[in-house]
């Protein structure tokens, strides 16, 4: 944990502010531009909700029907640093949501405790950077626990949620992408929300599934990503991708506020080149949907992955290698690439290290091309 | 006796000590909130982060000013016990079970170690020195108290029901193991022991029993415990700092158990701290601490008892601190003699070993059968002997088992690996030692 805190109340403060923090603004807001879901994931009635309302309303709704679950990590007593457990304890009293003292291996130690008794968990990291220090915990516990006990003990009942990825000024430690890390550990399930309605379906279904879950949160979207949800409980399938919009010429797959840049070359690709992308949101990190993805490769023999963690051995690799094997013959040009870059996540240098709408842009043109 | 160290006792022992002593005490007392500084400036400090009095010369608070946790024994080495108040009163019956448990680890110890040494098992831990710490503690916990041990507390298990069977049937990894031969030898655990799964990365499972802890006292009526065996080594690992701090500010009742046994493969205790041992931490954590002879029983035994009801009773958590020795080597990899002469094991191994304590004090009360006590060492044997004579032509599980588990349902690529290998192995199969698993 860094004592550097950047809540996003801090971010709409200094949005308001003179000359030289407008500067930050418009750097920062012009990595993305958020497109809601085109529908509602089930019927019934809506209401408007940023990503972190729908969060809340998430846990609220998991905390409602289990008296077992519990909400705790550092500073999540007075709502957490990006409001993501508002008005919870008083809701469900200090028992049920509460604050741990300063340290990851703790906190995911303790969670892994409390599903160990079938209790359900449902354990904050403050921030993706700050998820390491319980590496061991998740990686040689958490992932391990009912393979090494031959299924007599379990922590299926836990989910991390940890806030991640670029939001204008985090530099090397509010910036990072590290599903790879997780991806590479049988045992646990990844996902990665695009938007409000997907952060509340699948932190719904990670609750209740009986597997350790992480759940990346980009955090640029707890604000700026707002469409309507629906009211009632709902989960989003684990391990399902989404094709968010249908082409023939080039498949893009991204995850998390990608899907977003995403989108937006889509419309560019279309308007300046006249190509049709087909937008996948990979969504679920561990297990991935081969099947969604590869018959899109299939049917456009052109695939451009983007994500905004580093490219050596970033998730784009494994995808990379599972097209080329299983979709070969198909394949119109090599798949490509457009990461972060294999460097830390950098300050100033933020808007050259993203791979934005004209790196992936520019992905595309090479991609009809080759 | 008193969890706590009594402000009384330090005051006593300090008063023939220097000015600086005084000053330490002056502090450490404030904070109990049981008297005013010796030198008080105005009024009490408002910092939220402490509550304490200002002084107006600096204070250096010395290790060597706090008093040490004593050791709490209740019999000597010839098996007397010291203060009759202490005699936990044990029937013939537990005090017999109790003797007859820790013989029967020594020995499935000895032929065990021996067996890896003819490359029969892969691995061994023995327990050699370390059975009264869990057979005393193991006998004074509930049934329903779970336990997150470390790898060398199979005492507690034996105490508990887990057969020989149990046992060596987990270290040849058979179809019997209901580890399914995935961990590695004397990775035990047991469901309905209440034993938790052993892993090898130490003190992961300190933070662990704090969490279950804290999920079994949201239970209504609660009676349950968790206790948590870790080595003095593994207490210098992270977790066991998480782990503690967790404990104290989150009001679990947990027992954490240190077996400080004086090394961590060839690390001394010197080379792995330099406080009061591990003990000495729980007052920095706001923690009860209760230190013993790990070699007593019977110590072992009111300890645990006593730390038991004050972790239930207050929702707090105890550190406990058995002191014994490691008599074994550190497993079946390591030679100690390399970094310990051999004849500093001779007391531990003689008067100061927990089975010949407990020997002498139950001769004394006539309730040591030398007969029977030999008849049963041989059955152990035997037992310990036949059933490896028999785990060893028990074959292992299907093999298919490999990908099982690592989910509570196998996903699709887990189901496509798995058929791979069984496309493989139908086309490779003289290559792979099928014929020791279940088809």
């Amino acid at each position: 944990m860094s004592l550097l805190k950047l809540a996003s109340g801090v971010t709409a403060a200094v949005l308001k502010k003179g000359s030289t923090t407008q500067l930050v603004v418009s750097r920062a807001s012009s990595h993305f531009v958020y497109s809601p879901d085109a529908k509602a994931p089930v019927e019934g009635p809506t209401q408007k909700m940023n990503m972190f309302q729908a969060i809340n309303n998430a846990m609220d709704i998991a905390m409602e029907r289990d008296e077992s679950a519990l909400v705790f990590g550092e500073d999540v007593a007075f709502g957490g640093v990006f409001r993501c457990s508002m008005g919870l304890q008083k809701k469900y009293g200090q028992d049920r949501v509460f604050n741990t003292p300063l340290c990851e291996q703790g906190i995911a130690g303790f969670a892994i405790g409390v599903a160990n008794t079938g209790a359900t968990a449902i354990a904050e990291m403050q921030f993706a950077d700050y998820i390491f220090p319980a590496f061991d915990q998740i990686v040689n516990e958490a992932a391990k626990y009912r393979y090494r006990s031959g299924n007599l003990f379990d922590c299926g009942s836990l989910t991390f949620r940890a806030p991640c990825g670029a939001v204008g000024h985090g530099a090397c430690y509010h910036s990072q992408s590290p599903e790879a890390y997780f991806a590479h550990t049988p045992g646990l399930k990844v996902v990665v929300p695009r938007g409000p309605n997907k952060a509340k379906g699948l932190l719904l279904a990670c609750i209740k599934e009986k597997d350790p879950c992480i759940v990346f949160e980009p955090k640029t979207l707890y604000r700026a990503a707002v469409e309507e949800v629906p009211v009632a409980a709902f989960e989003s399938p684990l391990g399902k991708a989404d094709i968010l919009r249908a082409g023939s010429d080039v498949t893009m797959i991204g995850w998390g506020t990608q899907i977003h840049v995403l989108k937006e070359v889509a419309d560019m690709a279309k308007k300046q080149y006249g190509v049709n992308c087909e937008v996948i949101d990979l969504v679920s990190i561990l297990p991935w949907d081969k099947d969604t993805v590869c018959s899109s490769a299939k049917k456009t023999g052109r695939v451009l992955i983007a994500h905004e963690a580093p490219l050596t051995n970033g998730f784009g690799a494994e995808l990379a290698a599972t097209i080329q094997e299983e979709c070969f013959l198909h394949l119109e040009a090599p798949v490509a690439r457009v990461t972060g870059w294999d460097t830390p996540f950098p300050h100033v240098f933020e808007p050259f290290y993203i791979p934005d709408k004209f790196r992936c842009l520019a992905g595309v043109k090479k991609l009809i091309d080759y | 006796m008193s969890l706590l160290r009594s402000a009384s006792v330090l005051a006593g022992r300090l008063a023939g000590r220097n000015q600086l002593a005084l000053k330490c005490l002056a502090t450490r007392r404030t904070i109990h909130g049981e008297a005013q500084s010796s030198e008080p400036t105005s009024g009490p400090a408002k910092f939220p982060g402490a509550q304490a009095a200002f002084v107006a010369k600096p204070t250096l608070v010395l290790p060597e000013h706090v008093e040490s946790v004593p050791i709490y024994r209740v019999m000597n080495a010839d098996g007397v016990i010291e203060d009759a108040s202490q005699d936990p009163g044990l029937s013939r019956e537990t005090v017999q079970k109790m003797f007859r448990d820790m013989v029967l680890l020594n020995t499935m110890d000895k032929i065990l170690y021996e067996s890896q040494r003819q490359g029969r098992i892969s691995f061994y831990m023995t327990n050699f020195g370390e059975e009264a710490s869990h057979i005393g503690s193991a006998a004074a916990l509930s049934p329903e108290d779970w336990v997150y041990g470390q790898y060398r507390e199979a005492g507690v298990l034996v105490w508990r029901g887990f057969t020989i069977s149990d046992f060596v049937n987990q270290c040849y990894g058979n179809r019997e193991d209901e580890g399914k031969g995935r961990q590695m030898p004397v990775h035990y655990g047991s469901k309905k022991l209440n034993f938790v799964t052993i892993s090898s990365p130490l003190g992961t499972q300190i933070p662990q029993a704090v969490g279950a802890a804290y999920a079994f006292k949201r239970q209504p009526n609660n009676q349950r415990v968790v206790i948590t065996y870790f080595g003095e080594g593994a207490a210098s690992e992270g977790d066991a700092h998480a782990a503690f701090n967790f404990a104290a500010t989150l009001d679990c009742p947990v027992m954490l158990f240190c077996r400080n046994n004086g090394f961590a493969i060839s690390t001394p205790s010197k080379e792995q701290y330099r406080g009061d041992g591990i003990a000495g931490r729980a007052a920095g954590y706001g923690i009860a601490a209760l230190r013993f002879d790990g070699t007593d029983i019977f110590a072992v035994y009111n300890a645990t008892k006593m730390a038991r009801e004050y972790v239930l009773k207050n929702n707090k958590p105890i550190v406990m601190e058995a002191m014994q020795y490691r008599i074994s080597h550190h497993s079946t990899s390591d030679d100690s003699t390399a970094y310990r002469p051999a004849e500093d094991l001779e007391i531990w191994n003689t008067t100061e070993h927990p089975i010949s304590k407990l020997k002498a004090y139950m001769k004394q009360r006539g309730w040591f059968d030398e007969a029977a006590e030999e008849a049963n060492v041989k059955a152990v044997r035997k037992q310990v002997l036949a059933q490896i004579n028999q785990s060893e032509k028990i074959p292992k599980a299907d093999w298919r088992e490999t990908f099982q588990d690592v989910y509570h349902e196998m996903p699709q690529h887990l189901r496509e690996q798995m058929k791979q290998m069984e496309e493989h192995i139908e086309q490779y199969k003289e290559h792979y030692p099928l014929k020791d698993f279940k088809n």
